[in-house]
């Protein structure tokens, strides 16, 4: 089957790939662009550990096809740190709380959680539960991921 | 918090510093078994049987083949014959023989030049089966009329007359069972079930491996234990062990499930195959729950007596555990904790292990001590409801202690069994009121721990840092506590520490971080290293000084004289010895090579509030306390992070998970979707508190914490939903139904 040529922003970046028809934006993503912190945990859209945003959408990567990322904006984890390599309070309260474990889980919930502390910058530790509950975390039990959570927030909305 | 972060004889261990890999782990940079690639890399693909049991009568991959940039394809007939015991369970469960034995049992695997390829290769390949009769169920498997899976399998063990599949048979105890069950003032015994449940570590296992016609091969793998991965390839495919270079990448989740193989022998086969080009291979999450091991599934006959006060006089257990259709589930692990947390006169355990057609069972957290626990300790709530005991008081009054024989046999070293009880009274949940349609449910867990082959070496950098060569891959912060061990023993910064998991071409052999092993045994052995470094560096600095070495020591990263007898020098630090080195002597080093002694055991003890909804039956966990015995906690967050995790996956496999099978014998729930674990909105936080018995066998006293912490949710949440409903549910899992069930079984009664 012949690849199809696409153009799309990531990251702040432009970038073109050939993805064939069948191959999703995660695929893409790692296999073409070399942005490997995106993970297959499923490939069905449970998991999350795909998480990236879509034009400033949450999406499950691995339920996105690559060619469908013609003309629109996405962000990754890598594009998570500053370009000087600072850390967003997100990354950096994950490691100060102890929040991983195994990490693999990690690139997609804090992508997640940028995407609810943007529309909700103030969450109860139930919204921050619901909103994350698309995201499977299996070493943890959630308990310091979610602290983690509270504390950017916290800290985040007294920076601005 | 643990009680030595206020210890001021530690200046590091016991504080929470930030972990090694954090970094690379929050910027999306670490490296996991997918995401490795190498310069020529093909891409494989599994087939697999949709059948519970059939005869593989031709396979045919002309169709496959003749797609362009197909380069291999391997069947059984492409691996090595004559292979017995484990090493052909290995090799059978890896690739299907002349029959398969399990839906998802691998039957054949290609590789070609893209993912995409071999998915659509992998269809083109032709399998012809005879279906044949299958049985999913372990007690429906012993049935007289049950298909038996696999003939003569059963080991001399088994007496005569027991039916086919029954392939392993033991027994053991201490003490007069009948004079124990006389004593008693009440006898009880009932009968309980757990399903098969997976570890369900979020990454998929993965490799790339590569094999060329000399032999000699190299494998990038996510695996607990790179070693395992070298022998067990080895053996499959009949290569020479030290031929093969294993290195592991960062791991997302084992719990068990990562200590064997499955696709990696696939990899080096296809490389062979296809002129020694590497094969990457990924398991998607149908494989994943289709054929990678889960646990077993078990069915048990619990008994025992108790008199009016409390005291139990004997204890008996029969288990029967299926582990897929081959031998291996962890019957006698369960059978050794499931009394182990008590003073037992009398005591005998039965154990039966049964074939059936499902995937070989792998490790999993703790193996089979969850199902026991749920048996006993559910049992032991019951026995205590009757009699209007408290259930802490009633452990309490039997619990085990240092010196006292165990269920099992050997007499306990130092353990904290108490010590979790008492702060599991002490501890605020145990007070908290409950409302309506709420309960308390308590519940005890074991593990025993171990030590297991270890390797380890670490050396002096031209600065002054330290860097330290493990064999047990990092799933839980590992690096980070045996930095924080390393650096304290040195006397430096922990920043001046790097810890590095290392391939198996660097060291010795090393079992798996399995077994709660890794902080314990790589950590002692890094200590040991380390103390052979630093009396090394001793005799540096009384060669300079023109001392004897004895009359040096070692204090807060400098060698001093020990006394005002041995001279008047002032202390070299490391880093002008370590500067030096080259024109002292060369490299500083230290290194273990053994099986470190001195394993401590770990008790737990949880309490966990409940509510249930009488109309719909759904379990709501209110409340959740996990408090156990780490010995000591080197790096607190990370021992309170397997007591969190353990907790949570237990609860999943007390409320959730189950491997369910259709009449078909084929898997139903092969995702995340309908194999759902716990969610974050499903759980409360769960409070911690960390016992610090500490293991004398160890420099810094600890136990290890990994296991013990899933053993205890299975009954402490049936006992909380019994509390809380009336309802005693002896079958896992207890979803909405099931509960609904039981609620209405005992109002309609």
């Amino acid at each position: 089957m012949s690849k199809i040529h696409v153009t799309a922003t990531v990251n702040g970046d432009s970038v073109e790939f050939l993805a064939d028809p069948r191959e999703t934006l995660l695929d893409a993503l790692r296999d073409h662009l070399g942005l490997i912190g995106s993970k297959e945990g499923c490939g069905t859209g449970d998991c999350g550990a795909c998480s990236v945003l879509l034009d400033g959408r949450l999406v499950s990567a691995c339920l996105v096809l690559g060619v469908e990322a013609e003309g629109h904006e996405i962000e990754t984890i890598e594009g998570m740190a500053g370009p000087d390599g600072t850390l967003h309070p997100l990354q950096r309260k994950f490691i100060e709380h102890a929040a991983l474990q195994c990490g693999f889980c990690t690139p997609g919930f804090l992508v997640a959680s940028k995407a609810l502390l943007a529309k909700t910058p103030d969450p109860t530790e139930e919204e921050v539960r619901y909103w994350l509950a698309g995201n499977l975390c299996r070493c943890t039990g959630y308990d310091k991921i979610i602290r983690a959570v509270m504390d950017a927030a916290a800290e985040m909305r007294g920076a601005a | 918090m643990a009680k030595d972060e206020m210890n001021p004889a530690f200046k590091l261990i016991g504080t929470r510093v930030l972990r090694p890999d954090g970094l690379d782990k929050v910027t999306g940079r670490a490296r996991y078994g997918a995401d490795f690639a190498a310069p020529g890399m093909l891409f494989g693909a599994a087939v697999r049987s949709p059948h519970a049991h059939a005869r593989i009568k031709r396979i045919d991959a002309t169709r496959a083949l003749a797609l362009d940039g197909v380069k291999a394809v391997v069947t059984r007939a492409d691996f090595p014959t004559g292979l017995t015991g484990e090493d052909w369970n290995l090799q059978e469960n890896c690739m299907a023989g002349d029959v398969a034995l399990y839906d998802g049992h691998a039957v054949a695997a290609v590789a070609a030049t893209s993912a995409l390829l071999a998915q659509d290769a992998a269809k083109l390949i032709e399998v012809e089966y005879e279906p044949l009769p299958h049985v999913t169920d372990v007690d429906d498997a012993i049935k007289p009329d049950a298909p038996a899976i696999r003939p003569g399998a059963a080991d001399h063990s088994v007496p005569d007359g027991m039916p086919p599949n029954v392939v392993r048979y033991f027994e053991f105890g201490h003490g007069d069972l009948d004079a124990g069950f006389a004593e008693a003032d009440i006898v009880r015994a009932q009968t309980y079930r757990t399903e098969a449940t997976h570890q369900g570590y979020i990454e998929p296992q993965a490799c790339v491996g590569q094999l060329g016609a000399d032999g000699k091969g190299e494998m990038w793998v996510t695996t607990q234990g790179q070693w395992y991965v070298r022998w067990m390839c080895a053996a499959v495919l009949g290569l020479e062990t030290a031929q093969l270079r294993v290195t592991p990448s960062e791991i997302g989740g084992g719990f068990g499930g990562k200590t064997t193989v499955f696709i990696e022998p696939l990899s080096l086969a296809l490389s062979r195959k296809a002129g020694g080009k590497p094969v990457k291979l990924v398991m998607s999450r149908s494989d994943v729950l289709r054929a990678t091991g889960p646990t077993a599934s078990a069915s048990m006959d619990v008994k025992i007596g108790m008199k009016a006060d409390g005291t139990m006089t004997a204890g008996r257990a029969e288990f029967r555990m299926q582990g897929g259709a081959f031998p291996g589930s962890p019957l006698n692990e369960a059978l050794e904790c499931a009394f182990a947390a008590y003073k037992l006169p009398a005591v005998e355990h039965i154990g039966h292990e049964v074939l059936a057609n499902r995937p070989k069972a792998a490790a999993y957290r703790a193996p089979g001590a969850p199902m026991a626990a749920f048996a006993v300790e559910s049992l032991v709530d019951e026995i205590a409801r009757e009699l209007g005991l408290d259930p802490i008081a009633v452990r309490l009054k039997n619990a085990v202690r240092e010196g006292d024989r165990s269920s099992y046999g050997p007499r306990y070293k130092s353990i904290g069994l108490v010590e979790t009880l008492e702060a599991a009274k002490a501890h605020a949940n145990y007070a908290a009121p409950l409302g309506p349609n709420q309960g308390r449910g308590v519940a005890t867990g074991y593990w025993f721990n171990h030590n297991g082959d270890t390797s380890v070496s670490m050396a002096i950098a031209e600065d002054g840092t330290a860097q330290v060569s493990v064999g047990t891959p990092d799933i839980g912060g590992s690096r980070a506590s045996l930095g924080l061990m390393v650096a304290e023993t040195l006397g430096i910064p922990y920043e001046h520490v790097r810890v590095n998991v290392v391939e198996t071409g660097a060291l010795g052999i090393n079992e798996p971080s399995h077994g709660s092993r890794a902080t314990f045994a790589s950590g002692k052995a890094a200590v040991i290293a380390t103390e052979q470094a630093i009396a090394e560096m001793c005799r540096r600095a009384a060669a300079e000084w023109g001392i004897e070495p004895e009359a040096v020591d070692w204090v807060e990263g400098a060698a001093q004289p020990a006394g005002p007898n041995a001279g008047k020098f002032p202390p070299m630090k490391i880093a002008e010895i370590a500067g030096q080195m080259s024109s002292t002597g060369g490299p500083i080093a230290g290194h273990y090579e053994g099986l470190p002694e001195g394993v401590g055991a770990s008790f737990g003890t949880h309490v966990v509030d409940v509510e249930v909804d009488p109309e719909t039956g759904r379990t709501t966990i209110l409340r959740y306390l996990v408090v156990q015995d780490a010995g000591r906690a080197i790096h607190p967050a990370y021992v309170e992070g397997q007591f969190q995790g353990g907790a949570a996956q237990g609860i999943g496999w007390a409320l959730n998970e189950a491997y369910i099978y259709g009449e078909d014998g084929r898997l139903q729930n092969a995702g995340f979707l309908d194999y759902r674990i716990p969610v974050a909105c499903d759980l409360p936080m769960i409070d911690t508190v960390i016992v610090e018995v500490p293991n004398p066998g160890h420099p810094y006293g600890v136990r290890g914490v990994g296991e013990t912490g899933i053993t205890p949710p299975l009954p402490a949440v049936a006992n909380a939903i019994a509390a809380a409903t009336g309802a005693r549910l002896r079958r896992l899992p207890m979803n909405p139904p099931a509960v609904l069930a039981a609620i209405k079984a005992v109002r309609g009664g």
